[in-house]
Parts: structure tokens; sequence; C-alpha cells
């Protein structure tokens, strides 16, 4: 809730700022108290909110799938099992359809991505001031719930998803045939230096553009949320207009979570097959 | 954008989160779907070799009862044809009986018949004695005529 000692500039600050646990410069470790001080802790500091709610919402995964996995059965599924074989059909036909090698990691790895992603970002979708001012009830002054809105969150799996890819690479290709493919491709070999070039872009620009595609995206929802709610703070008449952008922007947002956690999952299987494509030409 | 030691902890929770999903849930739901789609697969097989097998025995079924008909049908006609010839059998033996029997009584009473001749022709040898001797007026030596007498009963 914006109180009234907040102005707007404050309001969305205090909105867009982690709960930050680190080193101060003066060597003592604590919670950053602004946004200013935990810039200012670096590197040595951790995002205490981001990681509770990323930890959260992956255990609401692993629970309610672990919890229909240990009850499947072959005969005639529960609700519980109809929903979750859904989705696991939904990825396991995806997964085959882009991937058609024998890696038995990629399918659940995309599953684990897609509902654990949706669900980050599903959290986007509880009204922005609930949570934060039950923290501040409780004495946190920082609380950001949709860790999909840290650069954090997703730069870390798109790079973990990154070292997989170069993992895989030289597991299929050998380390000369994958250093080949980014230096004979995909002009002839005496302009390899080019090649290497274009070749080392396409490759870095996969985690790149996979992690800041989905905090863009979420980052971005979350802001029009935190700017729709300090329309509550301007009378009846605002609130309501509020009220009703809220909703509209909230319905739009479901198909955007849902959206944006399946291209992770689908890219992630898409640079999963290329790192085990293995190119007779080169 | 403050990146930080968040992205290690993020990092390690993905990959045990992953590991987790690996190991501990899509075998179970994957296998648990695989057996399911098998049993489904099976089930729907099982019907169609029950319903081809239902066809079959139906046209085992009618087949047999063709047979059977056939079998019956041959059956009565050969009872009837043997019952024709045990009438005509039954006939022929009667016939045979009759002619038989008819045979022995004409036997006999030709017998009969001969038998009364031969009375007659003793007693005729007799008669003609004695008629010859009324006639004569003397006995008549029959051992002495018994040739004659014997040759005309012969002749009788």
């Amino acid at each position: 809730m914006a109180s009234a000692a907040e102005n707007p500039a404050e309001y969305i600050q205090h909105h867009l700022t982690n709960l930050t646990f680190g080193q101060h410069p003066d060597g003592t470790w604590g919670l950053a108290h602004s946004a200013e001080e935990a810039a200012a802790m670096g590197f040595n500091a951790i995002h205490v909110d981001s990681m509770v709610w990323s930890i959260f919402t992956g255990l609401v995964f692993f629970f309610v799938f672990r919890t229909a996995a240990k009850n499947a059965t072959a005969g005639v599924p529960g609700p519980l099992q109809n929903f979750v074989e859904l989705i696991v059909d939904f990825i396991d036909d995806t997964t085959r359809t882009i991937f058609n090698y024998s890696n038995s990691l990629i399918a659940p790895m995309a599953l684990t991505i897609f509902v654990w992603v949706w669900l980050m970002n599903f959290m986007d979708l509880i009204p922005v001031d609930w949570v934060p001012t039950l923290a501040s009830a409780m004495g946190i002054h920082y609380m950001k719930i949709v860790p999909s809105t840290d650069p954090n969150i997703t730069m870390s799996m798109a790079l973990s998803i990154f070292v997989l890819i170069i993992y895989f690479s030289i597991k299929e290709k050998g380390l000369g045939g994958f250093l080949g493919e980014l230096a004979f491709h995909p002009f002839p070999k005496f302009l390899a230096p080019i090649n290497l070039f274009l070749e080392g872009v396409t490759l870095i620009a996969k985690p790149l553009s996979l992690g800041l595609r989905l905090f863009g995206n979420m980052y971005a929802g979350e802001m029009i949320f935190v700017l729709i709610a300090l329309m509550f703070t301007g009378g009846l008449i605002w609130g309501v207009i509020g009220g009703v952008l809220q909703w509209g922007w909230a319905m739009f947002h479901v198909l955007i979570i849902s959206l944006q956690a399946f291209i992770f999952a689908v890219l992630t299987v898409v640079y999963m097959a290329q790192a085990h494509e293995v190119d007779e030409e080169h | 954008m403050n990146l930080n030691w968040t992205m290690v902890g993020q990092s390690l929770t993905f990959i045990v989160f992953v590991w987790a999903c690996w190991k501990w849930i899509w075998p179970l739901l994957i296998n648990a779907m695989r057996e399911r789609q098998e049993a489904i697969a099976e089930g729907l097989a099982a019907a169609e070799r029950a319903a081809k097998d239902l066809e079959l025995a139906q046209e085992r079924a009618t087949d047999q009862l063709k047979e059977a008909r056939e079998e019956a049908a041959g059956l009565i006609d050969q009872a009837r044809s043997r019952a024709n010839q045990m009438i005509e059998d039954a006939k022929n033996d009667a016939r045979q009986e009759g002619e038989r029997l008819k045979e022995a009584a004409r036997a006999e009473i030709e017998q009969e018949v001969n038998r009364a001749k031969e009375t007659l022709r003793a007693q005729v040898a007799v008669l003609a004695v004695a008629g010859a001797e009324q006639v004569l007026g003397e006995s008549v030596d029959a051992s002495r005529h018994s040739q004659l007498l014997d040759k005309l009963a012969a002749e009788l």
C-alpha cells in the first residue's frame, strides 16, 4: 500500500528493490536498508526475497509433481495425476518434435523449466502490495515476490543452460568438432577469424537472449502493475480506472506468463538439439 | 542490475530441481503414461481380436449347423430307403415263404395222392383177383400171378 508519506518515485523504487543481504562497504554483513546500500554491496550480496520465492515456487512444483508421480498409476488416473499428465504429455510432445536425440535429461529439464518459470511468473499476478505490506508489518522492508523480475534469477538459469549447451556440444561432437563448427562456418576455412567472431556472437547471444527476454517481459509487466497500483492513491475515479486496468492487464498477463514460460522451455530444448546436432558437412 | 551471489544460489537451485525432476518425477509419470497407453492399445487389439473370433465362431457355427442339417437329411434319407428296403425284403421273404409253403402243401398233396394211389393199387389187385375168382369160379393163386397183378397195379 502506498502510504501517504511516499511520493510516487519512492513507491516505485521501493517496489523494485530486492531484500538484499550482503557485505556493506565497511566490511560488516547485514541487510541493505536502501537501494543505494544494496548497490554498494556489489557482488558480495544475495537477494533473499528472490531466493526464497524461487525456492518456494520450485518446492511447490516439486511436491505437486512428486505427489502425482509417487501415486502415478497406469490405471484410471485421479484429478491430480490427470492434471500433471496433461502438462507432462504436452512437454513430452513438444520435446519429441524438436529434440530427436537420445538424452533422458532434456524432457524433464524442459518440464522443470516450464512449470517452475510459470510459477515464478505467476507471482506477478498476486496484487503488488499484498505481500510487501504483509512483510513490512513483520518488519521486512523490501519484498519483491516475482523471482523472474530479478535478472540474477533469469540469467543464472540461462547460464546454467549455456553450460549444458557447451557440455553437450563437446560431448557429442568432440572438442575439435565443436570448435570446428565455430571456426569453419558459415564462410570457408581461410576466413576462420570472421567465422569465430560471428559464431561466437551467436553462441553468446543464446543465454543472453534467453535470460534477458524472460527478465524483460516480467520486469515490464511488474512495472505496469506497480504503475497501475499508483492510481489507487489518486481518489475514487482513478481508483476505479486503476481497478479496471489492473483486471485487464492481469488477464493479458496470464497469457504472457504462460507464453514466456513456454518460450524459455522450448528455446532450451532447441539449444540442446543444436548442441546434439552433428553436421557432416564440416 | 545488481548481479550478485543470487546467481550462484539460483544456479544451484536450478540444478537441484532439474535433477530431482529427472530422477524422481519424470520417469514415474512417463512410465505410468506409457504403461496405460500400452494397456489401452492391448485392450483395443483384444477387442478387435475378440470381434474377429466371434465372427469366426459364428461362421463355424453356421457351417456346423448346415453340416448337421445335411447329415440329418442324409440320415433321414438313408433311414427311409432302409425302411423301404426292409419292407421290400419282408415282402420278398413273405412271398418266398408263401411259395415255399405252397410248394410244401403241393408236395404233401401229391404224397397223399400217391399214397392213396398206392393203397388203391394194392386194393385193386385184391379186387381184381376177387373179381377174377368170381368170374373164373376158382381161386387164383396170388403168388403165381403176382407178377401179372403187379404189372396191372403199376399200370393204374
